[in-house]
Order: structure tokens, then sequence, then C-alpha cells
């Protein structure tokens, strides 16, 4: 196998790992950022966003771009939608391998994976996304002009979300697990005003139905039992993130019960060397910035690492 | 009216229909500049150096001209963007509704056009 060597490596390309790659590189440092998707990660899927300080507004795309043109600008590789087959974290040299035929290594690495969408993980869900069922209501809310249909979750994007939908659907109906939501105030008052949108509470979909596309779907209520099922055209889900650590999850890196890696203040994860930065760390908030600042504080604590070994 | 990727683009349906003519092999991406859509864009760039064999293009979902896509029969049930169509010979061989990710596009391209 052919081997490539460099002083880090970031594996992911989303806000944390770009930012790490901005700073290793203009510190001098041969960097190269692995990404197994699109370089962006989370953020492509932005399609606004106006609270990241000095820029007053811009889509999650083009901050994207400008991030990699600046990482590359100051010397860092990037490679993307690449097949990591396997890691190994321990030793002097930690290496990622790619294709089964490319064998990357370095004193350091980055852990920058990020998350993904969760999913409901329920009968038809797979089958039937684009075909009724989205994850993504600025893409796909036009196809349900005058239709019925159901968002799901009870966080901020659900609630936001269901009120951008009533400019397309007929009526929108809020489903979720628990009896309370766990949105801002305002997302949930601006939800309950909305005449548009009902709700039904303390319930799950468990099941959706179709052949060409989402026709129904069964729901059950989880204090009584009872389950329904009703004709529906579309179901919009926003159920939150999970930690894209799944390559990790027969490695000794420490990881916590929602499989997200534990770190300290300067991101050094149980393994010497190993880093992580971005949505994928234990932590409690997850916004653009903080992904920055997590990919800021492990570029420089690996480049001290680097220094000092 | 075309998007604004690296991409070679369709931008009428006399041209699709010229494409199809054209090339043995193609993919299009029919789609806007929004977060399902530019994953794919990304991915099909890429790819283009590896099938050489397969022409890559892309269509401007909103254009009227894309109805040749948009009211495909094969995209009937499709509610979800981008369109991503695969023709062989001039004919609809495969047909995607939404993001898909680097294995899902290149299963289709080895089983529908050889690796």
């Amino acid at each position: 196998m052919e081997h490539k060597t460099f002083d880090a490596i970031v594996i992911g390309g989303g806000a944390a790992g770009l930012t790490a790659g901005i700073y290793l590189a203009r510190a001098k440092s041969k960097a190269v950022i692995l990404d197994t998707g699109t370089i962006g990660g989370q953020l492509v899927l932005t399609h606004e966003v106006a609270n990241y300080p000095g820029v007053e507004s811009t889509s999650g795309y083009q901050l994207a771009s400008t991030m990699k043109k600046q990482a590359k600008t100051f010397g860092c590789e990037i490679k993307s939608n690449l097949s990591i087959t396997d890691i190994n974290l321990g030793g002097e040299l930690k290496e990622v391998i790619v294709n089964d035929k490319l064998i990357y290594q370095a004193k350091t690495l980055i852990i920058a994976t990020g998350g993904r969408s969760r999913m409901l993980q329920v009968p038809g869900e797979s089958q039937l996304k684009g075909r009724g069922i989205s994850y993504c209501a600025t893409c796909d809310g036009d196809f349900f002009q005058d239709k019925e249909i159901f968002v799901v979750g009870g966080g901020n994007s659900a609630l936001e979300e269901a009120v951008s939908l009533t400019k397309y659907a007929s009526k929108v109906t809020i489903i979720h697990q628990f009896d309370h939501f766990q949105a801002f105030e305002h997302a949930i008052e601006e939800a309950k005003s909305n005449p548009k949108i009902d709700f039904i509470l303390e319930s799950k979909i468990t099941e959706f139905i179709g052949t060409d596309k989402l026709e129904s779907i069964r729901y059950k209520n989880l204090r009584t039992g009872e389950v329904f099922h009703r004709p529906i055209d579309g179901v919009f889900i926003f159920i939150g993130y999970e930690a894209n650590t799944d390559m990790f999850h027969d490695s000794e890196l420490k990881l916590n019960q929602w499989n997200e890696v534990e770190a300290d203040e300067l991101m050094k994860t149980n393994i010497d060397g190993v880093f992580v930065a971005g949505d994928n760390r234990a932590k409690k908030y997850r916004q653009i910035t903080t992904a920055v600042a997590d990919g800021t504080i492990a570029a420089l604590s690996a480049l001290d690492y680097i220094h000092n070994h | 009216m075309v998007l604004p990727t690296n991409l070679k683009h369709v931008a009428t349906a006399a041209e699709h229909a010229e494409v199809l003519k054209n090339h043995t092999n193609v993919m299009i991406c029919c789609g806007r500049m929004g977060p399902m859509c530019l994953p794919v864009y990304d991915i099909m760039e890429e790819l283009q150096d590896e099938y050489t064999h397969v022409e890559f293009r892309d269509m401007m979902f909103d254009s009227p001209e894309a109805a040749v896509i948009r009211n495909h029969p094969a995209c009937r049930s499709f509610m979800g963007l981008p369109f991503t169509v695969y023709y062989k010979n001039g004919e609809l061989v495969a047909a995607t509704s939404s993001i898909q990710n680097r294995d899902q596009i290149t299963t289709i391209l080895d089983k529908e056009f050889g690796a």
C-alpha cells in the first residue's frame, strides 16, 4: 500500500475540521483533511447563517466554500468523498487507510467527523425518503403545496420548520414523543399561534406506508398504547443529530453513552496525540461558532503536541 | 438558465435530447443550489475523472425546460430534490429522489454503465 506522511490528519471537513486545517496549515504544519462526504459537512445544509459574528448573512454553502478556500490557500490538502476503511489510533504514527490502498500517517490526528441528522429508524423510512419523507423544509417544502403533512420533533428546528412549511401545506401536524417541547419559548408560541398547525404529543410514528410514495403512517400514543392509522402526503423529520463516530466504535477511543467523543478543554482525547473537534464531541451546545472554536483549540493542541514529540 | 456549478449543464429540452443522442451513458442531476443538491453535484464533479465513459450534467430544476425530467413517469412520485436520472442509449434506466452519497451513486453507475 502507498504511504503518505503528514504532521497532522484531520478527519472531517466541516466547520471544525476546516478551521483546524486553516490553523495547522498557517502554522506551516503539513496537514490533510480527509472527509467521507462533501466538504462543509452540516454547514452546507444550512440555508441561511445569520448569527456568525462578522458576517451579517450568508449561506452555509458560501461560508463552507470560503473556509475551504482559506485552508487550501494556506497549503492544507483536502480530500473529499473518500472511503475510510480502517483507522489505527495507537502508536506514534496514527494511520488512516483509504480505499484499502492508501495509508495516511501523521503524528497527530484530529477527529472532526461531526454529526448527522437522526432518522426515526422505523419501517418504510429509507424506502420512502424523497418520496414523501424529507429532512429539509427549504429543499422540499414546495412539493407539498396544499397538502397535509406531519412534522416530527419538539426542538427549535422542528417548530421553526413547521411554521415555515405552513407557507405550502394546507395543514401541518407536529408529532412529538414528550408532553412538552424542548424548543425556545418564542418558537413554541409562534407554532401554537399558527392556525394551520395542530399538535399530537406523547406519540411517535411507528411505520411509513406506501409503495411508490408515502400514502399513510401509523403512530402510537406512548401513554395509552393506542395505535392510529392516518393517510398523509408528507412527513418532515427534525429529531436532532447524532455523532458520526461509527468508525471508532471498536477502537480504544473513549466515547460517552451517546457515542460522542470525550475530551478535556484542550480537546485531548484519552489517546495520546488524538484530538477531537466539533459536533462529535461530548458537549452541550452545537453551533458553527462552537465548532470553529473547537477546531482552533484542537489545532493549537495538535501543534503543541507535534513540537513536543 | 443554468446552475452555477462546475459541471457541464443542460439548459434546454433540445439540449437534453442532443446529449442523450450523442452519449451512450448519461447522468443528469436536476436540482437547485440547496443543501440536498450541492453534495450530489460535488460527487459528480469528482467522479468525472474516474467514469470517463459517463457524461455528467446538471439541469436547473425550476427552468420550464426541465419538465423533460420533472414530468418523466419515473419521477412522478418524487417529492425530494434533486431528481437524478441515468440514461443508457437514450433510455432512462434509473432515477433517484433526494440526496445520495457517493456509494449510492457509484452503485447505480456500475450497475447500469459498467465499472
